[in-house]
Formats: C-alpha cells, structure tokens, sequence
C-alpha cells in the first residue's frame, strides 16, 4: 500500500516558528549583535569586538555572581527533588483528600512571584515580621536583611516553599500511573517498601523527575524577581545572583554590550548544564 | 520599521548565516541519507547527526569563552581548535 505524505501538517507548525522566532531567536540574535557593539544610546553603535566578551569572563564580579548562582541552585535541587517525592508518596492516591491535597499544592504556584518575595520579605522581617519575631524571641540572632547567612537561608526557604509543589506534582502524577499489578506482584515477592520505592516507583517517576529536574533547574537559574524583592541582592552583595547581577548592568549602568556579552555566557551556562542533565538522565534510562 | 534597532553588523550576520547554512545542509543530509545515522560513540552517548552538530557548536562556543576567559583575545587558535572539535565530534561521538 502506498503511504500518503501530506505536508499541509507543516502549516499546523508555522504558527509556533513564527511566535518562536518572535518572542526568542530574534531577541537572541540582537542580544548576540549588541555584544560585539558599544552604544551611548539613541540607536547608534559602534564596532568593540571581543572585548566585552574578555571583560565578563576575566570579572571577578561575574565568577562571584555565578558562583552564588550555581550555589543557590544546586541546593534548592539537592532539597526540593527529595522533598517533592517524599511528599509525593506521602500523599492519599484514592478518596477525598486526594483534591484536597492537590489544591494545597498548587496553591503556592498560583500566587505570583513578586507577591511570593513580599510575602516572605514582611514574614521574615526581625522585628514585625511573624518568622523574624519567633525567631528572635527563641534567642536566635536572626536579621536576614544584615546577615548574609541570614538571608540565604531566607531565600532557600522561600524558593523552596514556592517550588517543591511542582515536584511533588509531577512526582505524584508519576506515581498515580503506576499500575496496581506491579504492586500486587512485589505483594506477592515480599517486597520490602524500599525495594517497592527502588525497583518500582522510582523508576515509573524517572520521566517526570527528569522534566521536574530540568524545570526546576531553569527557572532557579533565572530566577530574578523573588530575591529582588526579598533581600534586593544584599546584604552588600551576598545574594546578587546573575540574573540581579545582569539587570544592575543592563539597565542599572545602561551598559548594553557588557550585558548582552553576560547574557549570552549566561545562556550557554545554561543551555550546557541542561543538557548535560537531560543527556545523563536519559542514558540511564536507556541503559 | 527598519532593522536597525537590531544593530546588524557584518560579523554577527556571517555568524548566524553560518548556523543557518548548518542547519540547513543537515536537512539535506537527511533528505538523501534519512535515519539521522544514530551511532553510540566513545562517550558512550546514543547520537544523531543533529546531536552531534549541536554538540559541535555548544562545544565550540565554550572553546572560544574559555580560551578568551584563560588565555588571551587572539581568535586563530581556538578556531583551529573548534574544527579540531567539530570533526572529532562527527567522527567518533
């Protein structure tokens, strides 16, 4: 039998090329031609070559602030991953509570990103603040708006509140496709309910871990507006992670060509640490 | 509307003309040699043409960011570097 090819499909694909090409592969091809450029303003640029391109990579402030990056980042996954499928398995798969939990947890990604950085910015202040205020009372010296350590710790537990409910989401969704049947067999074997966590669940999870990893990882290393309205970088500059870092010298010093030149670094960091993820989940997946 | 807020200059559009002719040549090369020739090479990565061009290319730039960020501003030899790359890649990855 002859296979018909129909490539009208092709038409069904246009429109996203075209919101794709509009809202990434232009805006990224001006960003790469403002790094090779100096300009004052007023649309004039002249030729600079490389220089900003040496100017970021040779900065000691861009290896602080991608240093504080790959920190901030890191934690949240080595904290939020568990978290998520430990709550995750936590949750009732039948009955009432099931909408009930789910609503819960989805509650925080509703609410919008600087709300969630005023929110923890009012809860967490020393003296009115509900947190700062138990905190200080217990005897614990705590002034996340003085102490650097303070303010990671803030900043930690803020983005882990707001985010750990899309582990747990994926995680659950995840778990819920699980057929009853491998249940009943492990039942059968003995199986003990880490064997069932290791050798079923886990497994069944690792596509939507991967995707909640890969998302996860992302969106923390682009975060901007939560630690912006939490502690604005400070204090000094003990939280100015590279995204606040950009912005400073984007729009803070209007210097256009060394932000366009942090950006793209900034991209290719990102673009390699995702892929290196990606390729490494999907290996052990193959195997 | 102009271009002009885009600030083209010749470099960056040779660049991105290169990209796109990559591209390009790989949808030919599936054209007569569909499959995308998957292979599992010496890093033991399941790869297709494609994979192997964008490794190529991510490689390459950080060829480029770590020779300017450790080395100097001289572009010769991490281009030389980059084919050194580019034809690893396609040939053992």
């Amino acid at each position: 039998m002859n296979k018909t090819v129909n490539q009208k499909a092709w038409l069904f694909v246009l429109p996203v090329l075209v919101l794709v090409a509009f809202n990434a592969i232009i805006p990224l091809m001006t960003v790469v031609n403002y790094s090779v450029q100096e300009t004052f303003g007023n649309n004039v640029f002249s030729w600079a070559g490389i220089i900003w391109f040496e100017e970021v990579l040779t900065s000691q402030r861009f290896h602080a602030s991608l240093g504080r990056q790959l920190f901030f980042t890191f934690t949240i996954l080595a904290i939020e991953v568990p978290l998520g499928v430990i709550i995750a398995l936590a949750m009732p798969r039948k009955g009432i509570w099931v909408s009930v939990c789910l609503v819960l947890m989805a509650m925080p990604l509703l609410i919008p990103w600087n709300v969630v950085g005023a929110i923890w910015n009012i809860f967490a202040l020393p003296q009115i603040g509900m947190l700062g205020n138990l905190l200080n009372g217990m005897g614990i010296d705590y002034n996340f708006t003085r102490q650097p350590g303070d303010a990671w710790a803030t900043l930690i537990a803020m983005d882990v509140w707001h985010w750990t409910s899309l582990v747990v989401l994926l995680a659950y969704a995840g778990l819920v496709s699980i057929p009853e049947a491998y249940y009943q067999a492990a039942k059968i074997d003995g199986a003990s309910s880490w064997a069932i966590f290791r050798y079923i669940q886990l497994p069944k999870m690792k596509r939507v871990l991967t995707i909640a990893i890969l998302l996860r990882f992302m969106d923390s290393f682009n975060i901007y507006t939560e630690p912006f309205v939490l502690t604005g970088g400070g204090p000094g500059n003990s939280t100015t992670l590279l995204s606040i870092d950009l912005v400073k010298v984007a729009l803070g010093q209007f210097d256009l060509g060394p932000a366009a030149a942090m950006s793209l670094v900034y991209f290719l960091v990102i673009l390699l640490l995702s892929w290196v993820f990606y390729t490494l989940m999907m290996r052990d997946e193959e195997q | 509307m102009g271009l002009s807020w885009m600030a083209w200059t010749w470099p960056t559009a040779l660049f991105f003309i290169f990209i796109a002719a990559a591209i390009s040549t790989m949808a030919v090369w599936e054209y007569y040699k569909p499959g995308g020739d998957p292979r599992r090479g010496v890093f033991a990565l399941d790869t297709t043409r494609g994979d192997r061009l964008f490794i190529t290319l991510l490689g390459s730039a950080f060829i480029f960011l770590a020779w300017l960020g450790l080395v100097g501003s001289s572009l010769w030899w991490p281009m030389i570097i980059a084919f050194i790359w580019g034809g690893f890649v396609f040939r053992y990855v």
